[in-house]
């Protein structure tokens, strides 16, 4: 056998391995993307259930006799006397005038069960808005279920948690039509809560707004800032060498580590009160930070040299020049890192579990003194609740959350899109 | 005056000294002209008037309270100074109390101190306001009269931005010292209560310590080494999912597929990188955990419903972009030369991958490996959520390990006091995982380095 004859016996097996090594490449490409779009499709599906909500429709009486208000039509009524109408009680005869059959005290109690906690504030809230509506006829109000029941009506779930009675309520409210699901407004405008009914996602919103802004405020300013010394000014010196393995040390420094950092040094050093944005902000800022000068010191270097030539050569002096004419020519390239940055930031979970933003919080906060959650913060906690309408919940959040990566990501590829095609 | 209000009277003097300083240099032209540009003279007063006032105000705050502090103390009855240190301090923070509450303390003594304290409050407010208004002033004065030709404004700014500039570039460098002091002094303090030796070969962690003494089952053993296994053992598992199929996706990408196909797969590819930790535990807890359990039940194993397996794969492809992305980055990088020799000769195209290509690139893709287990080492959430708190020294992946991050998190998201072993305990792993950290980066970023510049 010669040569080309062991090569020729040979040839068969190669070019067989060489598809397979191909078919290997392939594959290992679409298990990432087969993995990607299974998360988004488990948790898209997952998420469904909490955009709508159950509500039962109730007849509430608003005669005065029912309100436990004086008879006398003429009679004023202050605002105390409008606060202190049993509401809790209001809803519960509304109830039992819908099903007159059920009398015993536990049957009452499961039908009780049906509504949602919030239902006698709303009403509350509905009479106090409107006290013309008092003496009038009855009102047919849309309340809101129980979670329970909830999921038991969305998703045709029995659960134990939902009683023979209960389904049996739950089939007569359906036949009169007078129960349905609508879409779940509270989810957006609400604050966190224990019942899933009433949760929403308002609080961890504005959070994750106010510890972005500072974290934008802060690290922004300081990145350019640091991007512009470290290639405009900087003597090639041992120093700046240290700087510069230091920031990319530090981009690579697990987030956790930041947070012991802030617990330590904001917290316990300066004294900075726990679980607010502004302690949140400047933590996420010292993390953001490399990637914000990193990716700034690429676009001040991408500026081409005849331009810092040209202002040089017509007298302005280098502050000037880098001011005036080499700044804006980056920007673009130092939005779209910013922009990274940010979004980064906005996903960051760890390092706030250490500075206290795990609190239960349900109001909004109003600045970045306030005690407040975030929005991966808050997927956090709610993944962890018993309650299984509570994962919906979850799923939906994430979902916000992703919306938001979206939005910021796509804005960051458009922005330079733009740009690269100005130049 | 508080301190907000304070600080706008200074910054709104500082906008007016800018306002006035350049009007005025704005008026020289022609022959008379200035030296530098008007907005130049006028920073440099607006710099004069607020920088100083700034100055004193944060001075003043941080004097502030111990100044009062000696003001209560002086006033402090006789027959109350003689006692016992710990009776004054009780005696000193009624008073505080009633300051803080706004009530007032039935006890006279009390009142009357409370009274001193508010007149030396007042006092202090009234001569912080009016030496930071002398100051603005002054400054405007001393701005205003440094418009002249001779005095270099232009310079004097710029020097200052340039001061700006270099506090800026050191704020990376403060951080680092900042995480290091801050785990080395709480690090130090754990490791006097608890020896070094105990903590890094100890095999038992339950860092359940009493509150009283006498309470039962709350030894506190900080031995680390399940910690340290467990996290490896996570990290393992997630590297035998990233590591074949990022380099494969690496080499799938840049050495066959079309430009178009590229251009398309690795944006969205890295989309894997841009998912928030948490959505990625959430996933790996409710719906890969239970997965495999059920999986591992139909076929007669005991899996545990928080098995490292569902974490690390979870970790695993968390961290497929940063392999895939760098190792790409490197592949592209070996000279098209030597694919030409070796396609010449005859080899296939996957011979000359994996006999020439891989074996030119392989420093680089050990760096980007190097660079993949330190994220995967240092990842929280996927552990904390899909992970164990239980700390079984084990490596079987089927049952609950913990890691040295789930540890962090649940040592100080309780409620223990700050002083406590077990929450000093928590900034000794934190040291522990960033040593590790930066050592992996460190070397992987050296190697990737090294390895640039063999081929550029």
């Amino acid at each position: 056998m010669n040569n080309t004859e062991i090569v020729k016996a040979g040839l068969q097996k190669r070019y067989a391995r060489e598809k397979r090594f191909q078919f290997y490449g392939k594959a290992a490409v679409m298990s990432g993307f087969v993995f990607l779009i299974f998360l988004l499709f488990d948790i898209t599906t997952k998420a469904i259930p909490a955009f709508s909500i159950t509500e039962i429709m109730l007849e509430v009486p608003m005669d005065r006799s029912s309100l436990e208000l004086p008879t006398e039509t003429n009679a004023g009524i202050d605002d105390e006397a409008l606060a202190s109408i049993n509401y809790a009680g209001l809803v519960k005869k509304a109830l039992r005038s819908q099903f007159p059959e059920v009398t015993k005290r536990k049957d009452k109690k499961l039908l009780y069960r049906l509504m949602s906690g919030s239902a006698e504030y709303e009403l509350r809230r509905l009479v106090i808005e409107n006290p013309g509506l008092i003496g009038g006829e009855p009102l047919s109000i849309w309340f809101k279920a129980d979670d329970d029941v909830d999921t038991f009506y969305k998703l045709k779930r029995v659960t134990s948690r939902i009683k023979a009675q209960q389904v049996e309520f739950i089939e007569t409210l359906k036949t009169e039509s007078r129960i349905r699901t609508a879409l779940n407004w509270d989810f957006f405008t609400n604050g966190d809560s224990r019942e899933p009914e009433q949760a929403g996602i308002k609080g961890a919103l504005l959070g994750s707004f106010w510890t972005l802004l500072v974290t934008l405020m802060v690290s922004l300013p300081v990145g350019i800032a640091a991007a512009i010394y470290l290639e405009e000014f900087a003597p090639q010196n041992r120093l700046t060498d240290f700087i510069e393995i230091n920031i990319n040390n530090l981009a690579a420094v697990p987030s956790i580590v930041f947070g012991l950092l802030g617990l330590a040094v904001f917290i316990n050093f300066f004294g900075m009160p726990r679980s607010v944005p502004l302690v949140g902000g400047l933590v996420l800022s010292l993390m953001t930070l490399p990637t914000i000068i990193i990716s700034s010191r690429a676009a001040i270097k991408s500026v081409p040299p005849s331009l810092r030539e040209a202002a040089l050569g017509l007298g302005a002096s280098h502050m000037q020049t880098v001011f005036h004419h080499v700044l804006p020519q980056a920007m673009p390239g130092v939005l779209t890192g910013a922009i990274i940055g940010m979004a980064q930031a906005l996903g960051e979970t760890a390092p706030l579990l250490m500075i206290g933003m795990v609190a239960f919080i349900v109001d909004v906060p109003g600045g970045v003194f306030d005690s407040a959650t975030v929005l991966p913060v808050q997927i956090y906690l709610w993944s962890d609740s018993p309650e299984s309408a509570f994962t919906a919940l979850t799923a939906a959040t994430i979902l916000v959350l992703l919306a938001f990566l979206t939005v910021m990501n796509a804005l960051a590829i458009l922005l330079r899109n733009y740009f690269e095609r100005q130049r | 005056m508080p301190t907000t209000s304070l600080f706008l009277m200074i910054a709104g003097l500082g906008l007016l000294a800018f306002f006035l300083s350049f009007q005025r240099s704005a008026r020289y032209s022609g022959p008379t002209r200035l030296g530098s540009l008007p907005h130049h003279y006028a920073s440099l007063t607006a710099v004069w008037t607020a920088f100083p006032a700034l100055l004193l105000m944060i001075a003043w705050s941080i004097i502030e309270p111990g100044y009062l502090q000696q003001q209560i103390e002086a006033n402090l009855p006789t027959e109350i100074a003689g006692q016992s240190s710990d009776a004054i301090a009780l005696y000193l923070n009624r008073v505080h109390l009633a300051i803080a509450s706004q009530t007032v303390d039935a006890d006279p003594v009390v009142q009357s101190l409370v009274v001193a304290y508010e007149k030396a409050a007042l006092h202090s407010r009234y001569l912080n306001t009016a030496m930071v208004l002398v100051l603005c002033l002054g400054g405007i004065a001393v701005g205003l009269s440094k418009i002249l030709f001779k005095v270099h404004a232009r310079v004097g700014i710029e020097r200052l931005m340039k001061a700006f500039l270099i506090l800026c570039s050191g704020v990376a460098i403060v951080t680092t010292i900042g995480i290091v002091l801050s785990v080395l002094f709480e690090s130090i303090r754990f490791f006097n209560a608890v020896p070094v030796f105990d903590f890094m070969l100890g095999t038992s962690w339950s860092p359940q310590t009493s509150i009283r003494s006498d309470q039962v089952g709350s030894s506190g053993s900080f031995g680390a080494v399940p910690l340290f296994l467990g996290t490896m053992l996570i990290s393992l598992i997630a590297m035998v999912i990233a590591v074949p199929i990022g380099l494969m996706t690496a080499i799938y990408l840049s050495e066959y597929a079309t430009p178009k196909f590229r251009t398309m797969a690795k944006p969205a590819l890295e989309v894997l990188a841009g998912i928030p930790t948490v959505v990625y535990g959430f996933f790996a807890a409710l719906t890969v955990a239970p997965f495999i359990r059920d999986i591992g039940e139909s076929i007669g194993l005991s899996v545990a419903s928080e098995s490292a397996l569902a974490a690390g794969i979870v970790m695993g492809v968390m961290i497929i972009p940063f392999v895939s992305s760098l190792s790409d980055d490197v592949i592209r990088a070996v000279p098209q030369a030597m694919r030409d020799g070796s396609l010449a000769l005859g080899a296939t195209r996957s011979e000359t991958i994996k006999k020439v290509i891989i074996p030119a690139a392989l420093p680089g893709i050990v760096g980007s490996v190097l660079l993949a287990a330190s994220r995967a080492i240092g990842e929280t959430m996927i552990v904390v959520m899909a992970a164990g708190l239980a700390a079984n020294l084990t490596v079987n992946p089927l049952e609950a390990v913990t890691t040295v991050t789930v540890q962090i998190v649940t040592l100080l998201t309780g409620d223990q006091e700050f002083d406590s072993p077990k929450t000093l305990a928590a900034f000794a792993l934190g040291l522990m995982l960033f040593v590790t950290t930066l050592l992996l980066n460190v070397i992987a970023l050296h190697v990737v380095r090294r390895y640039r510049e063999q081929y550029e």
